[in-house]
């Protein structure tokens, strides 16, 4: 009986929370795109320090709303917050982790990394100016594959999303028709022609599904449910292929330094191996945390996300920040967050 | 208590003081415990209807924003550009009537038929196995319905269904344009699929209240099956029938899961049933986890005409009904 009755003991403390000598638990929301590599995050970081990091993925505004409310001790979003709005609710902001977003096409006969899209042809497909597969535009493209005669199906978020946010920015950026019609949001007023699916899994559901079809992915989707991506002409006019060095290439050419709350697009970055549809996530904390304590410990976290996390967060298809620019993050913290008026020590 | 009292039944010995005092604590234990059940069923009734009245007042409260914005012309508006902040319910509106039409003109004659066939012809084997199925049937959670329907019933439609309608009844605008097998028609045979077992099983139930006497005597006087069906049967359970196909009613027209993931979404008010659309509640399942600002109230206020719609068909019901028992006081 003796050892039950001590299980169970156990198994309670564990679904309670009260790990042993240190039990301070760190709460986040926010961003929905990041969730896998976080969770995978705070689950290392808890067997490693004991502290637990609690982040529910509630999507981006969410997030923004519970850090603002002092719910949360950090907020997440996809798409950065401007220096006005930072500075009016006292957040401090800098990016944790970077994935790319890749189109992803089904038609008969073409395989992965076959297909060649500028940037213009791409944002027309989705505008419903393009409609059939064998369009001049494509073909000029593509002189040597053979394309069929089949009508091409724009597939998108039905979900307001981070991602849909990443990639209307891009279209925003690469073609002022878009920009003008359309524009770029967390959800747009899609052209007629196009069908939505729920989330990631649903784009990659109705892009298997419909012949014909082209969609947009996290990589991370593209890559688990073997699609089959496209080759995009960056801004140095080269085709490239998505891969985890083309998204770190984006990254690199960034200008960290000179843009407030880091909030940089890395869409459409010079480099001749960079891949132009790239976005990073972003963390939202207070510059006044109430809880000394818990704020180092959050900062311990990230540091160690930074320092430590970068295999992880490839295995999932992510892509770490790169030493430097965690350099100048961190450099940021002393400078901003403090706790009754004192610097805070990781 | 009651104990106390029948453990000296019929004792000539003057009752003592004390026992008055205990029997009168009987009595008046017993008034008490009336008086507990009452406020307990009361109190149960008057919180089912402070929940519903504090949803109403919480959906207008929080829609008020998105009503001092576009007024009554919301409801007729097609508008959705959450960049410029410019919404309109119809599509909405649209998609919800459209799916719901198509589930129960599909699901409520198949519903009937097999009822009458579990009822009154099939083998009671044969009867007692279906039934069981129905049961499972009704049980199935709607997210699975979601999922079959988009990986396997989708493909199935754009394969082999539509292409059918549209070469058989093409003429008709109803099926006409491209389609993938995504889009309205597919989200209303879901529908239609999910409310069946329910009102198949309500009115299997109605059925077999007709009492016996009564069909003998028809199938006495030399009626056929059918006309015992069409005479006796169905107009002694009309009621329960109606009751039925309301409960599956209400059920369409709030199902989000499933629709979300075939319904395609897309605001535009297409005739063609190939079309994608979007409902109410796919709307809201779509959209609220990203929502805040003016998008949020406008969500709410989505909210409260899907609660108004509910009500509306509600009424209509009551309406119905009271007419019928008028009319024939069966």
């Amino acid at each position: 009986m003796k050892p039950i009755f001590v299980s169970a003991a156990v198994a309670l403390c564990a679904v309670a929370g009260c790990s042993g000598s240190d039990s301070t638990t760190i709460h986040g929301a926010g961003a929905s795109f990041p969730y896998p590599i976080y969770s995978k995050w705070a689950y290392t970081f808890e067997q490693l320090d004991g502290a637990r990091i609690n982040y529910q993925s509630i999507g981006s505004s969410a997030g923004i709303n519970q850090v603002k409310d002092r719910t949360v001790n950090f907020g997440a979003s996809d798409a950065p917050l401007d220096k006005k709005e930072l500075d009016a609710a006292g957040l401090v902001q800098f990016p944790l982790v970077i994935g790319g977003i890749v189109p992803v096409v089904h038609l008969s006969g073409v395989k992965a990394g076959e297909l060649k899209l500028s940037p213009e042809v791409l944002a027309n497909i989705f505008l419903g100016e393009i409609t059939k597969w064998n369009d001049s535009a494509i073909v000029a493209l593509n002189p040597d594959g053979k394309l069929p005669d089949v009508a091409i199906t724009p597939v998108r978020r039905s979900d307001g999303s981070g991602t849909t946010w990443i990639y209307t920015n891009y279209l925003s950026a690469v073609s002022s028709p878009w920009k003008e019609r359309i524009g770029a949001g967390k959800e747009v007023s899609w052209p007629a022609a196009s069908v939505g699916g729920k989330g990631n899994e649903g784009v990659a559901a109705n892009v298997t599904q419909i012949d014909g079809s082209i969609g947009y992915v996290e990589y991370a989707y593209a890559v688990q449910n073997k699609m089959t991506h496209v080759q995009l002409q960056n801004k140095a006019g080269k085709f490239v292929e998505p891969s985890l060095e083309a998204f770190s290439a984006a990254a690199k050419n960034a200008d960290w330094a000179g843009t407030p709350g880091f909030a940089v697009a890395l869409i459409d970055q010079p480099g001749d191996d960079t891949w132009p549809i790239v976005g990073a996530s972003f963390i939202l904390l207070h510059n006044d945390q109430p809880d000394r304590a818990v704020a180092a410990k959050m900062l311990k976290f990230f540091d160690w996300c930074f320092k430590h996390g970068g295999d992880a967060a490839k295995n999932l298809h992510f892509v770490p920040i790169p030493a430097d620019v965690y350099t100048l993050v961190e450099a940021d913290w002393d400078k901003q967050i403090q706790s009754g008026g004192k610097p805070i020590e990781r | 208590m009651a104990g106390d009292i029948e453990a000296h039944p019929g004792l000539p010995t003057p009752t003592p003081l004390s026992d008055y005092d205990r029997t009168g604590d009987v009595a008046r234990s017993r008034h008490f415990g009336d008086l507990l059940f009452q406020s307990l069923t009361s109190l149960g009734a008057v919180i089912l209807v402070a929940v519903v009245a504090s949803i109403l007042a919480l959906l207008i409260w929080k829609s008020l924003p998105a009503m001092q914005r576009f007024g009554v012309g919301f409801i007729a508006s097609s508008d959705w550009d959450p960049l410029h902040d410019r919404y309109g319910a119809w599509p909405s509106i649209y998609g919800t009537l459209v799916t719901t039409a198509i589930a129960m003109s599909v699901a409520v004659p198949l519903a009937l038929v097999t009822a009458l066939f579990l009822v009154d012809l099939s083998p009671p084997w044969l009867s007692r196995i279906v039934g069981t199925g129905l049961e499972l049937l009704a049980a199935v959670p709607s997210i699975i319905y979601g999922m079959w329907g988009m990986t396997v019933f989708a493909s199935f439609m754009q394969r082999w269904v539509e292409p059918a309608l549209a070469n058989t009844l093409g003429f008709l605008p109803l099926f006409q344009g491209s389609f993938n097998g995504m889009g309205m028609l597919t989200a209303g045979l879901i529908l239609a699929l999910m409310v069946l077992p329910y009102i198949c099983a309500v009115s299997r139930d109605v059925f077999r209240m007709t009492p016996g006497v009564l069909k003998e005597s028809a199938y006495g006087m030399g009626a056929t099956t059918w006309e015992v069906t069409r005479d006796v049967t169905i107009p002694y359970g009309m009621r329960g029938i109606l009751g039925a196909v309301f409960l599956g009613l209400a059920r369409a027209i709030g199902e989000t899961m499933a629709v979300t993931f075939v319904i395609g979404d897309n605001r535009n008010v297409a005739t063609s049933l190939f079309a994608s659309g979007n409902t109410i509640s796919s709307t809201l399942a779509n959209q609220f986890n990203e929502a805040a600002g003016l998008k949020y109230s406008v969500l709410v206020e989505l909210g409260l005409v899907l609660f108004m719609i509910t009500v509306a068909f509600e009424i209509a019901a009551h309406l119905w009904l009271r007419r019928l028992r008028n009319a024939g006081g069966r």
